[in-house]
């Protein structure tokens, strides 16, 4: 049985990081993969910590929870302080390194980082900061193909208006160079 | 597709045409999909001012022999207990689903089992049993409202479907089910006296013949339902000697411990009742000569526990191994699988 | 032989279980005389409260349910938002409507739920042996207020009728009594403009209906009568209080 992957993403409440998992999730979907998508719920979607867990494998999946994700997406300082701990032995790490002021102290993860806010900044969308991070994490691991993804872009964002849908779209495309370029 | 609006599309495709609720969370895009949808597709939304009517709402909606539902959640489902008593009695057929949060009282939003006496034993006042089923996936969140429709209807019995918080607003693809188009008559219903004698539904028995005879005739139902609805599912059974009972999203959380510790060499299996009530006994009883131990797993502080010790009875120990607010982890429970197989000898 | 006057379609042939001089066996056949002359009796629904006209679905010979203390008009709502094209109406007592059903009943009328409300105040609760009501008077003596109805203690009687003509989901609000001929005769105008409210789709209807209770009253059913003109009318004035032309 191929191993079930599962990738924490975590930070602030409006960093937009329950949609990367969603946007994560529909791509995998798409691709025929077995998804499952468990957010943190509730009272912390009002501007405290938000995380969601995302599980893609090729046959059913068992649990849709984990302890310890084998990737993780971080947005903010608070939440590195709180998963840390949790990857899986030589898991992969994966920082906004714009909002986490300190270097994670593990040695056996695989870190990638990135200064996402100012990548942002720089392409005049704060707000596609999350969809950013995203292509280049997903160019780096290829847990869903790039190609895959923007072939389903428009699927994903067919409630979203076609100005967003190209707002996205480029800064998808600005991580997934990044990615290329740095990583 | 959430859980929650799995577990609404699938009423809708059951054939539900009216939805009556009141919002709370974890539950509530569970009517914010029928407030989008049904405006489309004739079917009426109505967002009540309590639980309290809008399980009364339900209660007059399920009387005109409509399909109807409700939903909410722990300190909702308890407002709405003194009409489930009254629909139970009435024997009027519903859906009313639970995803539920932990308590008592407000007690949190995070996810729960602990509303498990509450659901097993009616509820409300006065004796009687309503239908429950705990779905494991955002699939069988869209089954199962299919399912609880025809039990409802097959056995003039409100149905629950009771999910973790976790489960409602987990997503999971879902392959859509049928239409139904195939609904049995209900010759009972309020509908209004055109061409036949009134119909009248109604709860209140004066005399004390006419009680007993009505909470017969309740319980005789409930033994049919026993005998002929019980469901669970097993996994890894066969050879298991530490038998695993859990239900919901739990279940599958065990799932993966069990082929954890399966590996390690720890024989264990898992009972998973897809009916609370009816608590599928036979698949206990049937595995209590092979099992050394029963260890029931549940998110709250032992409930379901007791009607796997009525079952047993002695036989065997049966052992318990609960949270709170959380969905526990595999790796936790298989902690804890390795902790009382290392106890018992397995 | 001529028949001037017959048992009303509407009315099975059960004998009303009311105590002498209590007037709900009057505002039944009103109702049941109301629901004939409109043609509804195989179109109708009717929902009875917990009170002394639980028993109401063994009365009316049409379709009944029975509810929870208070929750009449919910279970309305239900009924009434599947089959809109049916005569839904409530039956109810004080206790039930403006004590523990006080939610139920103004968010119906709130809603302009297209249902009729059928209100019979009578300032206490009868069946349960005539605890003081939401409805009780200053001053009146009940099984729970023993030395009289005190402000400093359980506050001011509620008047249904003028609280629900606020809502704009109210198309007809209406007091009336049926402590005289000529007040009975009022009563059943009121309870079919009441009925054809509803039927015309302009909303919310309620008729409150001032009656006796002589039982718990501990008058005979002559000064019951004189008990509600002297004492309930001049508190709880008779009129309409809403009509919505369109």
């Amino acid at each position: 049985m191929a191993e079930e992957k599962q990738v924490l993403f975590a930070g602030f409440g409006g960093q937009g990081v329950l949609a990367m998992g969603k946007f994560l999730s529909h791509a995998a979907l798409n691709t025929g993969k077995n998804v499952a998508w468990v957010p943190s719920y509730g009272a912390e979607m009002r501007g405290g910590t938000a995380n969601c867990l995302v599980t893609i494998a090729d046959e059913e999946i068992s649990s849709p929870l984990t302890e310890n994700p084998t990737m993780a997406v971080i947005m903010n300082r608070p939440s590195l302080d709180k998963f840390e701990d949790k990857i899986k032995k030589n898991g992969t790490l994966v920082v906004n390194s714009s909002l986490v002021n300190r270097l994670p102290e593990r040695d056996d993860l695989k870190i990638l980082e990135m200064p996402v806010n100012e990548i942002a900044e720089k392409l005049g969308n704060t707000r596609g900061a999350n969809m950013i991070l995203l292509g280049a994490y997903m160019e780096k691991t290829g847990v869903v193909d790039v190609e895959d993804a923007l072939k389903y872009f428009d699927v994903i964002f067919a409630d979203k208006k076609e100005r967003i849908k190209q707002l996205n779209r480029e800064a998808f495309m600005t991580g997934v160079q990044y990615a290329r370029q740095n990583w | 597709m959430k859980g929650n609006e799995a577990v609404a599309e699938g009423a809708i495709r059951a054939g539900c045409k009216g939805f009556f609720g009141y919002p709370i969370t974890p539950s509530s895009e569970i009517a914010e999909y029928m407030a989008r949808k049904y405006p489309k597709i004739g079917g009426i939304f109505l967002q009540a001012e309590s639980e309290l009517a809008a399980i009364n709402m339900v209660y007059g909606g399920a009387a005109t022999g409509v399909r109807v539902m409700t939903a909410s959640s722990g300190p909702g489902i308890s407002l709405k207990q003194e009409g489930i008593s009254f629909i139970a009695e009435a024997e009027l057929p519903c859906l009313i689903v639970n995803i539920s949060r932990g308590g008592p009282g407000l007690g949190g939003i995070q996810p729960a089992q602990s509303d498990y006496f509450q659901a097993t034993r009616g509820g409300g006042h006065g004796d009687y049993h309503i239908i429950v089923l705990a779905p494991a996936s955002v699939q069988e969140m869209m089954d199962f409202a299919i399912d609880a429709f025809e039990l409802a209807d097959k056995y003039r019995i409100p149905v629950m479907i009771m999910a973790e918080g976790t489960l409602g607003q987990m997503m999971e693809p879902v392959i859509p089910r049928k239409m139904v188009t195939e609904f049995v008559d209900k010759p009972w219903a309020t509908t209004g006296c055109r061409g036949r004698q009134p119909n009248i539904i109604n709860t209140l028995h004066l005399t004390p013949e006419s009680l007993e005879k009505r909470n017969i005739h309740l319980f005789s139902k409930y033994a049919e339902i026993k005998a002929k609805e019980s469901r669970a599912e097993t996994f890894l059974l066969d050879d298991a000697e530490l038998v695993v009972v859990a239900f919901g999203l739990m279940a599958r959380v065990v799932k993966k411990a069990i082929m954890e510790v399966r590996r390690k060499g720890v024989k264990a299996g898992l009972i998973r009742p897809i009916t609370l009530w009816p608590f599928p006994e036979e698949y206990i009883k049937r595995t209590i000569k092979t099992a050394k131990i029963f260890l029931s797993v549940e998110i709250n502080m032992g409930q379901m526990l007791e009607d796997i010790k009525l079952v047993v009875n002695g036989e065997v120990p049966v052992d318990f191994y609960g949270r709170i607010g959380v969905n526990p982890n595999p790796e936790e429970i298989a902690e804890q699988l390795l902790r009382v197989a290392e106890r018992e000898g397995i | 032989m001529k028949v001037v006057a017959t048992r009303p379609q509407s009315l099975t042939n059960a004998k009303f279980h009311y105590c002498p001089g209590c007037t709900h066996g009057i505002i039944h056949r009103l109702i049941a005389e109301c629901i004939d002359e409109l043609d509804q009796r195989e179109n109708s629904i009717g929902i009875c409260p917990v009170g002394c006209a639980v028993l109401a679905y063994e009365y009316f010979n049409l379709d009944m349910l029975e509810a929870a203390h208070g929750r009449a008009p919910a279970i309305a709502t239900g009924i009434k938002r599947i089959l809109p094209d049916r005569c839904v109406f409530t039956y109810q007592g004080d206790g039930d409507l403006a004590s523990i059903g006080m939610g139920e009943i103004v968010h119906a009328s709130a809603r302009g739920e297209k249902i009729s409300v059928i209100f019979v105040n009578n300032t206490l609760y009868g069946m349960t042996g005539g605890q003081m009501a939401p409805t009780t008077l200053i001053g009146q003596v009940t099984t729970t207020s023993p030395y009289g109805r005190t402000v400093e203690q359980a506050g001011y009687p509620i008047k249904m009728a003028e609280l629900l003509a606020q809502n704009e989901g109210s198309a007809y609000i209406a007091r009336t009594a049926v402590n005289t001929p000529a007040n009975v005769v009022k009563t059943k105008k009121a309870i079919k403009k009441a009925l054809q409210t509803q039927m015309n789709n302009k909303g919310f209807s309620m008729v409150e209906i001032l009656s006796t209770c002589p039982t718990n009253w501990g008058l005979n059913p002559i000064d019951a009568l004189k008990w509600l003109e002297e004492n309930m009318i001049p508190n709880y004035p008779l009129g309409e209080f809403k009509v919505k032309e369109e």
